[in-house]
């Protein structure tokens, strides 16, 4: 199928999911076009990691179509066009990997697994450094670096191939206020300067809020697919308890 | 070779210093990504499979390098498979290919008449022993294994740090599981000869160990692992020779004292255990930063 800019970097469509008998997707849609500022949030259990999984190709969808950059992604071969950024993995203390070297296997995916890296890989490397704000730590152990600083290196070996689509998966989680305005400028930019696509998955937008296209609201099927002002005069009923809501619907509110 | 000069003057000493620094530089280089995948038990497992592997080389008459390689390389797939499909859990798999490889080693090796002294060979290492033939042998090996570990090793440090992200970033990462636990067979192949099936996975842990205390680095690691590991080799084998000691827990006992001084320098110097010791004894815990 070719691309054309028509084509959704990301869809989904009437995908459906269940653990065993217990269902935890129903005919979900869902796309993001390029250059797109997208979040897909909802409350815990939800299925945002598991509609997450389907669209990173990680499950397989026992009904309906994922598409990756117009292909299915067990297709989908031009992975350097796809930055992903996982939920801050638990690293051990023991982890002996400097944040350059983290960033640096970033680079696989263009470079080709097996092949050495080259000087124009360092250049980009050095580049996704900067974009997070962290040349001055490269030399550190990523494992020493702070929960935020750890994100952002995660955010920087994603950039490293230059993606046209950045999945983000709870990127601001256990992460110190600076840290999230910091991640605000850092995707605000790329969106509105690099043209890059942004789908932030989450249960909390925190300072984010105010830059996004689009708010896809998820339980168990998509409930509300609009923009932020659409979605705060619709008055959407999540039906769930007060505490449950996402902080950043009730700061909507 | 002739300006070798006590206590490698010798052929016999001259062809284990040989194979012994194949197997010092090669076997750290799989340990590292063994170590922080916490997979180090994993050649010990594998060791004991090379077990049966020599015990029915020993049965079929065929030389035991052979029918060890076959032994171990068909486990180590069969364990990643059982591991990566979750039939079993990672030390499940093990075990069970852990047991069943030193109990087939004696049934086999009783059926062969072979349970006598020259079982020990393999068991502990007899690299005084070792022949031109081995020798090239565990050469080949380790040039394989160092030529694999060139290619796939950025890929497979990709892996270690999230299999997942690996998955997305394309990286087959089935594949290069299977690589790592098909290079972790040739590794205890070619370390047999030196340190035998039982001690084997100390050549592949203990220098990494050590490695990763002082290094700042991945790329760290690896080099103070392989200069470890090279250099246990060469004390382990001069003291062996020079107070008639065996020759492979020499080696591993030197690697041992080697992490000993340098841990206990780091502890004295940062004023806590080093956190290696997270990892080799296999309870890392996840790490928590004051920031967050």
């Amino acid at each position: 199928m070719p691309v054309t800019e028509a084509t959704p970097l990301l869809e989904a469509r009437g995908v459906t999911f269940g653990y065993g008998r217990e269902p935890v997707l129903d005919a979900v849609d869902l796309h993001v076009h390029p250059g797109e500022y997208v979040a897909l949030v909802g409350p815990n259990g939800s299925g945002k990691s598991t509609l997450l999984k389907l669209l990173l190709g990680l499950l397989e969808p026992q009904a309906g179509t994922v598409r990756l950059f117009g292909e299915s992604p067990e297709r989908f071969r031009d992975r350097r066009r796809l930055g992903y950024v996982p939920q801050r993995p638990v690293l051990a203390r023991d982890l002996p990997a400097t944040v350059a070297e983290v960033v640096a296997t970033g680079r696989l995916s263009s470079r080709g697994w097996g092949m050495r890296l080259r000087p124009d890989d360092r250049v980009a490397v050095d580049a996704a450094l900067t974009a997070v704000d962290l040349t001055a730590e490269r030399r550190r152990l990523v494992a020493s670096l702070s929960g935020g600083e750890q994100q952002r290196a995660f955010i920087a070996r994603a950039l490293a191939s230059g993606p046209d689509l950045l999945v983000l998966d709870e990127p601001i989680a256990g992460v110190d206020a600076a840290s999230q305005r910091r991640f605000r400028d850092t995707l605000r930019a790329l969106v509105r300067d690099g043209g890059t696509a942004v789908l932030l998955v989450s249960h909390e937008l925190g300072a984010v809020g105010e830059d996004l296209d689009r708010v896809v609201v998820l339980k168990r099927t998509v409930i509300f697919d609009g923009s932020p002002q659409e979605l705060v005069e619709s008055g959407v009923h999540l039906g769930v308890h007060r505490e449950d809501l996402p902080l950043w619907l009730e700061g909507l509110r | 070779m002739t300006a070798f000069v006590y206590p490698f003057e010798r052929e016999y000493m001259q062809l284990a210093l040989a194979a012994g620094l194949v197997v010092g530089v090669s076997a750290p280089l799989i340990g590292a990504f063994l170590v922080q995948k916490r997979m180090s038990l994993f050649g010990d497992g594998m060791g004991h499979v090379a077990f049966a592997g020599v015990a029915g080389g020993l049965l079929l008459d065929v030389w035991p390098v052979w029918t060890a390689l076959v032994f171990t390389v068909a486990a180590a797939l069969a364990i990643e498979r059982l591991r990566a499909r979750g039939t079993a859990s990672g030390d499940l798999a093990l075990a069970l290919f852990f047991y069943g490889g030193i109990a087939a080693g004696v049934v086999l090796a009783s059926r062969a008449g072979a349970m006598d002294a020259g079982i020990l060979t393999y068991l502990f290492g007899q690299p005084l022993t070792a022949t031109r033939a081995d020798v090239f042998a565990v050469t080949i090996l380790g040039v394989v294994i160092v030529a694999t570990i060139a290619v796939v090793g950025r890929a497979l440090f990709a892996t270690v740090i999230d299999e997942d992200w690996a998955r997305v970033a394309g990286l087959p990462v089935a594949g290069l599981n299977a690589a790592l636990a098909v290079l972790t067979a040739i590794t205890v192949v070619a370390a047999m000869q030196v340190v035998g099936v039982l001690l084997v996975a100390a050549l592949l842990v203990l220098p990494v160990a050590s490695g990763q205390i002082v290094a700042r680095s991945f790329r760290g690691v690896l080099a103070w692992s392989v200069v470890v590991g090279a250099g246990s080799v060469i004390t382990g084998l001069v003291a062996a020779r020079v107070w008639s000691l065996a020759p492979g827990g020499t080696i591993v006992l030197v690697a041992a004292a080697v992490f000993a001084i340098v841990a206990t320098t780091v502890r004295f110097r940062r004023g806590r255990m080093p956190e290696v010791v997270h990892a080799v004894s296999g309870h890392g815990e996840p790490h928590e930063h004051p920031h967050n």
